[in-house]
């Protein structure tokens, strides 16, 4: 019998090293991707987490009521923006008594964050009962401190070249060893809204925002596709009309986001004159832009309901109406609000079309309503990105931990919703 | 008597068809709303842009090599023409999604072919949702990493080797958007492949090519106007991507090839000339329609062929 | 002429032979201890009803299910003396000894020339482009296909009509110089002009290959087999001369098949 060579020549060796490279390629590919991902994510947790705490000041504050309340009013606006810093300057000088000169005190005064005296504010108006007792309360630092005490500035350098003083840092360490400076959980950055200091700029007029944004949007987009979707795969017939409206929905889908920020700007501002910057017009456009991702997966939806469910409506005499809303809708529902759920959260993280809106204004006040102007969590990222304060970049990183998880839990509902209603037929 | 049936419903019948027909204007309708869309679109841009090309003639706009629209706002003031040539912003443009494609396609190609042909099941169920992941992360997130992490990595690599590199460049911007896209072509040409008929593999395996053979040879070349389709679709995107140029590339309208230089976009100059202290009418905020015209028009065009090509590739395999 | 052949069978061993062959996809068994010689120079008709195993058995003859990640093969399997599945064993040069012609025509979408060339260029057989293009006119015409396309070569080889794809897919085989050629129903989608274009074509093919064939016609392994080998439910029921098979079957299974009782 003739002998076949089975094994592996020399030639056959040279390609199967071929093929081991080429496996490894698309293995390191993928590699280089994810690789990507964890050090993107990894950076910015890294940078954000510190955000989560802020350096807090314990002074022993007396609340007089000649300083805070003269005139016995108890009046709470009154109240909230009574004249603090001398109450503070006080407080200071009781704890720093061997501080006597006035460029100390302005120095000490300086430890403290400018929004201190609002903190103050707020906790009289909220408790009138404060005023004439004497109470040791935590303010929070300025970013300066704060950034000390996190690390973020180096007492090694020159003196020149650093935010804070020597003077500074041995107030700092005076502190310290009294227990009076700590760093706490930072509720402010979850309560406050936009400000120029960085220990008092919070995301909650970003979120809520993000929130009335997302309401207009889905009360807008979600009936919207939904009836588009019924009538292209249910009702309509083929004909150049249909044809039409998905070329159009197709090309939609690939037009540059930042586009129909344009298409807001000059019809909705411009032609009907929605308030400018408001969730409203930014909820408008969001929806115009997540329409075709919508359409998209509420159609696929549509199209995996079986034919004989239809068929078994039709032969009870249900009319195409009855049928179609009956019976077909709520089958194909779960897999309609999975698209919705991933259009909603494509939208969340939406930043250049609400730029041409006007929602990209300093806004310090928390939103209450479609109406009040406002931002949105991606764009107070990018005006808090391209600050100059050093104490923004944590904030920004901070902010970004807070959308993404958002998006994730957007994510997960959607992949829940998935994996538990949706029929398998 | 004979007892009579009814089979004519009369009077519900009535009913019923007014509802029924009332229910598919109303369908009708909000189909509408993305013809309007499209139709919105184009009338506020071309109207705006009509303005603008009163005042700027279209020839300077399309050919012209200098983009300052720093026109002066009083009439005394010096230049107060300004130059709005499109050149230098689509060059940038360009430069910007060649070196995000330049890294793409080849991290996004040879994901897909390994997920499509060598990933177990397992390891595919693993990998593909977290590359997705790349895909759900805002653009505001690249860009706020471009500009904080990936640029100074660039610069400092720059001064290593004696390269004196911006802190806003071309690269950065490219580098950190071609990673952005890489799920985006992966997913695409991940469709295209699996579309490629298992008979073709068969008949290659069949007869002693190896694996790698396999695709290089028979599954890529076959599947070619389909990744070219994903391709043009991934270019599109990159062209019309704005918020990581707005944050990592720069605002220097600069007719330069140089990835190491900062370099403008188009999407860029949209958001700076309409950020920021406007007046609405003047050449310079309708320049930023002008621009955006272009853009959709460039965005379609390359949609438009796209679609077209993978529509043909999947109906040759149906 | 019958006993010659038989006579043949006995002079010659077998190019392979299989043992105790099982196959599992995942827990499911699709193939249960089959053993079958395929005598060289011959064509072997694997028979039965659909879903009985055939075209998985044939698979296993050149570790094409090695393919399926879930498909598991056990048993011993030789070609030429040798065990096709010893670790020493490259698959890559069994199968190019092993070529395999599949059940729907799948031309690569490339030129006819480049179909046929692809073999020899990946197996670096050819020394220079001549020599390529020798090999490529001679498996053409040895595939009975090279008078009808010669003047197009660099035309697609999808442009082909069913038929003339499906000779070119042997062309394609036959390029890579194999011993033994394995057809999975070659003919199922062809009409019965090319049908019996390619019978003939198989009949030549026998005096330089070794074929095995899956087929689900029982008029066709008649006319073009010298070997049948009947499978059910994945086992092998019976196997014999092909004339003794449709002539005087042992198994009552076998009867029934040939007679249409099932299948």
């Amino acid at each position: 019998m003739t002998e076949y060579a089975l094994t592996t020549s020399p030639s056959l060796k040279r390609r199967h090293a071929k093929e081991a490279r080429f496996k490894w390629c698309g293995r390191i590919a993928i590699m280089i991707a994810l690789g990507f991902l964890v050090l993107m994510f990894s950076a910015i947790i890294f940078r954000g987490m510190g955000a989560f705490q802020q350096t807090k000041i314990s002074l022993e504050v007396t609340f007089s009521e000649l300083i805070i309340d003269p005139s016995s009013a108890r009046d709470p606006q009154e109240l909230a923006r009574a004249n603090y810093k001398p109450v503070l300057t006080a407080a200071l000088a009781k704890t720093f008594p061997n501080v006597t000169d006035r460029n100390g005190k302005k120095r000490l005064y300086k430890l403290l964050s400018s929004g201190a005296v609002f903190e103050m504010g707020k906790l009289v108006s909220d408790n009138p009962d404060l005023i004439g007792t004497s109470q040791t309360i935590w303010l929070s630092a300025s970013s300066e401190v704060d950034l000390f005490m996190k690390g973020k500035i180096d007492a090694s350098l020159d003196e020149n070249l650093r935010r804070l003083s020597d003077a500074d840092i041995a107030y700092i360490k005076t502190l310290k060893s009294g227990g009076m400076i700590k760093k706490k959980f930072n509720t402010a950055f979850f309560t406050n809204g936009d400000s120029r200091e960085p220990e008092m700029a919070g995301i909650l007029g970003a979120a809520l925002g993000s929130f009335f944004s997302l309401l207009v949007c889905f009360g807008i987009a979600f009936p919207l596709g939904i009836m588009t979707a019924v009538y292209l795969e249910e009702y309509a017939r083929k004909s150049k009309l249909t044809d039409l409206i998905e070329v159009n929905i197709n090309n939609l889908a690939a037009v540059p986001s930042i586009v129909f920020g344009l298409l807001g700007l000059s019809i909705f501002l411009g032609v009907f004159h929605i308030p400018r910057s408001t969730p409203l017009v930014g909820g408008m456009v969001l929806a115009l832009m997540t329409l075709p991702t919508i359409i998209i997966a509420a159609r696929a939806s549509l199209r995996s309901v079986p034919h004989s469910i239809r068929q078994a409506a039709y032969g009870l005499g249900a009319s195409k109406t009855q049928t179609t809303f009956h019976h077909v809708v709520p089958l194909a529902m779960p897999g309609m609000l999975t698209g919705t759920i991933l259009g909603m959260a494509q939208a969340l993280g939406e930043t250049a079309p609400l730029l041409m809106i006007g929602m990209v204004a300093f806004i310090v006040d928390i939103p209450h309503g479609v109406t009040d102007a406002a931002t949105s969590l991606p764009v107070q990222i990018f005006l808090w990105a391209d600050s100059p304060e050093k104490g923004f970049v944590e904030r920004t990183s901070a902010a970004i931990i807070v959308l993404l998880m958002f998006l994730i839990l957007m994510n997960l509902l959607a992949v829940f919703l998935r994996k538990k209603l949706e029929r398998r037929w | 008597m004979e007892p009579s049936v009814d089979l004519t419903l009369r009077h519900a019948r009535r009913s019923t068809q007014i509802k029924e027909l009332a229910i598919q204007s109303i369908l009708i309708a909000s189909s509408l709303v993305a013809i309007l869309t499209t139709i919105g679109i184009v009338a506020s841009l071309a109207f705006e842009a009509f303005r603008f090309f009163e005042k700027i003639p279209l020839t300077d706009f399309l050919f012209g090599l200098e983009w300052s629209p720093q026109m002066a706002i009083r009439k005394d003031q010096v230049g107060s023409s300004g130059a709005f040539g499109v050149i230098p912003l689509l060059t940038g443009t360009l430069l910007i999604s060649f070196i995000a494609m330049l890294v793409a396609t080849p991290l996004g190609l040879l994901s897909a072919v390994y997920l499509a042909e060598y990933a177990r099941p397992k390891t595919r169920a693993i990998i593909k949702p977290l590359l997705e992941l790349l895909a759900g992360i805002p653009t505001v997130v690249y860009g706020f990493f471009a500009a904080l992490v990936v640029a100074p990595i660039i610069r400092a690599g720059g001064s290593g080797v004696g390269f004196e590199i911006s802190s806003e460049s071309a690269l950065a911007a490219g580098l950190v958007m071609g990673i952005m896209l890489v799920p985006f072509i992966s997913s695409l040409s991940d469709d295209v492949i699996n579309a490629v008929p298992q008979a073709l593999r068969d008949a290659s395996l069949g007869m002693g090519a190896t694996p790698a053979e396999t695709i290089t040879k028979v599954v890529l070349p076959a599947a070619t106007p389909g990744i070219m389709g994903s391709l043009l679709l991934a270019i599109s995107r990159a062209i019309g991507e704005t918020m990581i140029v707005v944050m990592a590339a720069g605002l220097a309208a600069k007719l330069s090839l140089n990835p190491i230089e900062a370099v403008t976009t188009m999407t860029v100059q949209i958001v700076t000339l309409l950020t920021g202290d406007q007046e609405f009418d003047s050449a310079k905020t309708l320049a930023a329609f002008a621009i955006a015209l272009f853009l959709f028009i460039l965005t379609l065009g390359l949609n438009v062929i796209a679609l077209k090509i993978v529509d043909k590739y999947k109906k040759q395999y149906d | 002429m019958d006993i010659q052949m038989q006579n043949a069978a006995v002079v010659k061993p077998p190019i392979m032979s299989t043992k105790n062959v099982d196959v599992f996809y995942g827990k499911k068994q699709a193939i249960d201890n089959v053993s079958l010689d395929i005598p060289e120079n011959q064509i072997t008709a694997l028979i039965g009803p659909s879903g009985c195993g055939k075209s998985t058995y044939l698979r296993c003859l050149n570790r094409m299910n090695d393919t399926i990640s879930i498909c598991k093969v056990t048993g011993d399997i030789r070609f030429a003396g040798q065990d096709i599945h010893d670790k020493k064993v490259d698959v890559v040069a069994l199968r190019a000894r092993i070529g395999m012609v599949f059940q729907k025509a799948n031309p690569f979408p490339k030129s006819i020339f480049e179909n046929v060339a692809y073999g020899p260029r990946i197996h670096d057989l050819a020394d220079n482009k001549d020599h390529l293009k020798d090999i490529v006119i001679t498996s053409l015409k040895r595939a009975g296909l090279y008078d009808e396309v010669s003047d197009r070569l660099d035309e697609s080889g999808t442009g082909l009509s069913g038929g003339q794809q499906q000779r070119l897919c042997i062309a394609r085989a036959i390029a890579v110089d194999p011993q033994v050629i394995l057809m999975d129903e070659p003919c199922s989608a062809l009409d019965p002009i090319a049908t019996a274009v390619i019978e003939d074509l198989m009949e030549q093919m026998r005096e330089k290959y070794t074929i095995v064939t899956v087929t689900h016609s029982m008029a066709q392994a008649a006319r073009i087999s010298q070997k049948t080998a009947f499978f059910h439910l994945g086992t092998l029921v019976e196997v014999g001369a092909t004339e003794k098979i449709f002539t005087n079957p042992e198994d009552q299974r076998t009867q029934n098949y040939i007679s249409g009782k099932i299948g």
